[in-house]
């Protein structure tokens, strides 16, 4: 198949790429940006590891076309700390030893973002309905539950202090 | 003091921002990309193998088929049964038959179309039942009988005798379903190499050191020309314990064509490399006194290999050695077997070997108990081994923390109010076991360390820790800094560890048999100490205070009756440096020799075992025999915890794992040998709705050899899972599942089978009592 000329936003950044059109957005964001923070664990959208967010809302980066996300605002992995300071969803992933291989964290991390943008105070059923598309092999989900309950406090408490600010 | 905090592992980072390169992350120029065709057929010669269409298409660098590199390879060096490509004969659904090497993955995917496989189909074995009967099929001409690929039979003690003394004999028939590990990352792979024929592998593997000698050797290569690199690993679970086909591929494309080559395999790929746990059918028998007191033990295992050897030979004795180091057994006979078939090669996973009989134990104690009126908590916790003794099979048990494990869970669970008060549906079940801290004898014997690191200090006071482990997500790069960090006195911000490189890094054995804390951990400390003594000497030299009034910690060697005495790291450092010259050391571990005199008497010797006791709560629907297992407890002996947050960690994960093998997962395959079900859709992984709330408890015995007292804790916790949940089964429903995974049809069976005999018993009385009348 013939490349194409495409234009993706991610990460708040925009980039001419060449890709065939039947690459998925998984491949584009792979091979071609070479954001590899983004994983797959299976290709076939069972498994959860290449979520990313389109719009701000979790998509399985295997199941979709690349270059349909034209007009799209792409977030990744790469895109979740902001100038080098780490997001409280990945402070939260390191403390409470959330991640362990790591290879599902990406997925699980943009998936919390999505939930915390919309819930800053989710319970425990929120988070494992929220959390329901992604595998993790290691770590029995525990201590996954536990960060994005400690990843919801901490911003709440950095809303409440730039709000008194 | 760092050792026994819960600090962050020092590669979260890079796992939470993405930065982390797993093995298919890395890209290099000129990077070709390698697909692997496989075997349609269960069984099946290979007639001919036509390349020259594949070959024809534009793009395609190369093809490789068995013929390419006709030399066996195995694990074991006893059992090297395989060819990285088959050569003549196709033995499972998915062996590897041939590789594509082309410029991009879509020529390579349509290359694999290309080639023309001719096959004679063979009839195929497919179970233990058809292995045993079906001797005219031989999957293995090298068999000496059937399809028999390794045959067991020990005795320690009379057991007739001990059956004679019993006033209670069970004998129980159980089926342990295959399972797989099914890591998230699935095997990737990239290879390199330049004129001068020196090849480095990047590979995503548990056993670096096991993979650069069986490549070397099928390569026939000197191991100097080979260096294995491991990236980050996204999970193994066992099954990145081997070099596979894509290893080798990768390899002799890079040295024919001199540029770098990846190969990445899809997730039905996986399912085919598969080395997981092996269906085990078990014939279990007990005599018991009326106390409950065990006389006799004789365990019979029939283990489903499926096609090759991988790690089978250890496995086979695996499922007889570790059934002793739990209970006071005084006669003990073990039969094991385990049989080729046409499915993809069994091999480690998670437990190894002691899984299913561990179940079988569990499930037969349990009705012993019941049988005895016995409280089957109480009764395990009476037939516990002591510390500090050598089972019947001649295993030295150090730690044991077994009795206060069993404690925890009751007590943590309500064992004592709510067992046997809950409604119908509802259940408590408990069960114990136990795991090697380190397999005591290395894959091929030998009299060399098991683990090596090297420290070196810069002048700077920057610390390396080098070592050829593999972190697979367990944490045990961090381990390793925590170690050297605790002896030198300085921040986990302050070392680099590198891992996994068969060039750079002394020998590890690998991530596998849970060795890695015990025994790269010892290796790392005694490798510090040597480091903490010249800077303890020097900062003497400088401060006029006998070394050992001294001590390491906060950067500075300060000494221990007056703290303001005290010089700062990096001047000790270099103050030592200009006495010694560059500062580096080596520090290695050997286990001590260990075991009985006898065959086999090598596999199950560790230098120590954890101890796990896990309670399991399930509600059943009374009706549809729908269940769910709500909470599981489960309490650890790993000896002293050296990061109590990634020993929950490990708990937990084993926990889930063992979870998914007791309900969901089973790796089955259909009539004419296809995997039914070779994707994570239909595998049933658990979610994160399945997985039920796990409590992990730590029990923390200083074990004596342990670094700092540390134990395993990545594999042990898994084992009783699985039969604590068929155990509160029975106690929610009364019914005895003695097959994993456990369903609702099988417990509607089950129910229905015991009513059934239960009427035969009562009929049968009936008539006894008509003939005495």
């Amino acid at each position: 198949m013939q490349k194409q000329l495409m234009t993706l936003h991610v990460n708040g950044e925009t980039y001419q790429v060449a890709a065939s059109p039947t690459h998925t957005l998984l491949e584009v964001l792979r091979e071609e940006l070479d954001l590899t923070g983004t994983k797959h664990g299976c290709e076939l959208g069972h498994c959860g590891a290449c979520t990313v967010l389109v719009n701000g809302a979790p998509v399985l980066s295997c199941l979709t076309l690349a270059i349909e996300m034209q007009d799209a605002e792409i977030t990744t992995v790469e895109g979740l700390a902001r100038h080098n300071r780490l997001h409280p969803l990945q402070q939260a992933f390191a403390e409470c030893g959330a991640a362990q291989c790591g290879y599902c964290t990406p997925g699980f991390l943009m998936s919390g973002k999505w939930l915390l943008d919309h819930n800053t105070d989710p319970t425990r059923d929120e988070i494992k309905a929220a959390l329901a598309g992604n595998l993790c092999r290691c770590t029995g989900y525990t201590k996954i539950i536990e960060a994005i309950e400690l990843a919801a406090s901490i911003m709440r408490k950095e809303r409440e202090l730039s709000a008194s600010a | 003091m760092i050792i026994g905090k819960s600090v962050p592992k020092i590669d979260s980072y890079g796992k939470v921002t993405g930065a982390a390169k797993y093995a298919d992350d890395l890209k290099l120029p000129r990077m070709a990309f390698g697909r692997i065709l496989r075997s349609p057929h269960p069984h099946a010669r290979i007639v001919r193998i036509d390349t020259s269409r594949a070959r024809a298409l534009p793009g395609v660098l190369d093809i490789i088929t068995g013929r390419d590199l006709p030399h066996k390879f195995g694990i074991m060096p006893t059992t090297q049964d395989e060819y990285p490509f088959a050569v003549d004969r196709v033995r499972y659904v998915g062996e590897p038959v041939a590789a594509v090497c082309a410029v991009d993955e879509g020529t390579a995917d349509e290359a694999l179309d290309l080639i023309d496989v001719e096959y004679e189909i063979l009839p195929a074995i497919l179970s233990i039942e058809e292995a045993l009967a079906r001797e005219d099929i031989k999957i293995h001409e090298e068999t000496k009988r059937g399809n028999i690929m390794k045959e067991v039979h020990l005795t320690f003690g009379d057991v007739e005798e001990g059956f004679a003394e019993a006033d209670l004999i069970r004998e129980d028939t159980f089926f342990f379903e295959g399972t797989t590990h099914a890591p998230m990352e699935e095997h990737a792979c990239v290879a390199d190499c330049g004129p001068d024929g020196k090849i480095t592998l990047w590979t995503s593997t548990q056993t670096p050191h096991y993979v650069h000698r069986e490549i070397a050797k099928v390569l026939q290569i000197p191991l100097s020309h080979l260096r294995v690199i491991v990236p980050p690993v996204g999970g193994g679970f066992g099954g990145k314990c081997e070099p596979f086909a894509h290893d080798f591929a990768a390899c002799l494309f890079a040295l024919r064509h001199g540029r770098p080559i990846k190969f990445g395999l899809s997730r039905e790929e996986v399912f085919y490399c598969h080395r997981g746990r092996h269906p085990v059918k078990m014939i279990l028998k007990t005599g018991v006194k009326q106390d409950g007191t065990i006389t006799a033990v004789h365990l019979q295992t029939f283990l489903d290999g499926g096609a090759y050897a991988s790690y089978g030979l250890a496995t086979v004795y695996y499922t007889g050695a570790l059934l002793t180091v739990t209970y006071k057994i005084p006669r003990y006979k073990f039969d094991g077997m385990r049989l080729y078939t046409n499915k993809p090669p069994c091999g480690p996973k998670r437990g190894h070997g002691s899984t299913q009989p561990r179940y079988a134990f569990e499930c037969q104690l349990d009705k012993i108990a019941e049988q005895l009126g016995l409280d089957p908590a109480e009764y395990r916790k009476r037939l516990a081994v002591d510390p500090y003794t050598t089972t019947i099979n001649g295993l030295r048990i150090t730690s044991c923390g077994l009795v206060e494990c069993v404690d925890k869970v009751v007590e943590a669970s309500h064992w004592r109010t709510r067992r046997g008060h809950l409604p119908r549906g509802r259940g408590l079940g408990i069960a114990i076991s136990s795991y090697v801290t380190g397999a005591g004898k290395a894959i091929y014997w030998n009299d060399m360390p098991h683990s090596g690191v090297i420290v070196k200090i810069d002048r700077g006071g920057g610390v390396a820790v080098l070592c050829g482990s593999s972190d697979i997500g367990q944490g045990s790069d961090t381990m390793l800094a925590m170690i050297v960090a605790e002896e030198l006195g300085v921040d986990l911000s302050d070392i680099r560890v590198y891992t996994g490189d068969t060039d750079l890094t002394p020998v590890d054995l690998g991530s596998y048999s849970s060795r890695v804390t015990f025994m790269a951990g010892n290796a790392a400390r005694a490798a510090a100490l040597k480091l903490r003594t010249l800077l303890l000497e020097a900062a003497s030299d400088l401060l006029g205070v006998p070394a050992d009034r001294l001590t390491a910690a906060n950067h500075q060697i300060c000494c221990i009756d007056d703290p303001t005495k005290h010089v700062s790291f990096v001047e000790a450092v270099q103050k030592a440096e200009s006495t010694h010259g560059t500062l580096s050391a080596v520090g290695s571990y050997t286990p001590p020799k260990l075991g009985g005199n006898f065959k086999g008497a090598g596999v199950g010797i560790s230098p120590a075992y954890s101890y796990t006791a896990c309670v399991a709560e399930v509600q059943v629907d009374p009706e549809t025999y729908d269940f769910r297992v709500e909470k599981l407890w489960v309490a650890h002996d790993c000896g002293h915890a050296l990061n109590p947050t990634l020993v929950a960690g490990q708990i937990e994960g084993s926990a889930y794992m063992g979870f998914g093998e007791a309900v969901l997962e089973e790796q089955v395959f259909r009539k004419g040998g296809l995997h039914k079900i070779p994707s994570l859709l239909e595998y049933k992984l658990p979610t994160i709705y399945d997985t039920p709330e796990i409590v992990a408890l730590h029990v923390e015995p200083y074990d004596r050899e342990g670094p700092y007292g540390a134990k395993e804790a990545g594999e042990g916790p898994l084992n009783p899972v699985i039969p604590a949940i068929a155990n509160a089964i029975y106690d929610a429903i009364g019914a005895r599942v003695d097959s994993t995974p456990i369903t609702p049809d099988k417990i509607a069976r089950a129910l229905r089978e015991q009513q059934r005999s239960s009427m035969q018993q009562a009929m049968m009385a009936r008539k006894l009592s008509t003939v005495g009348r």
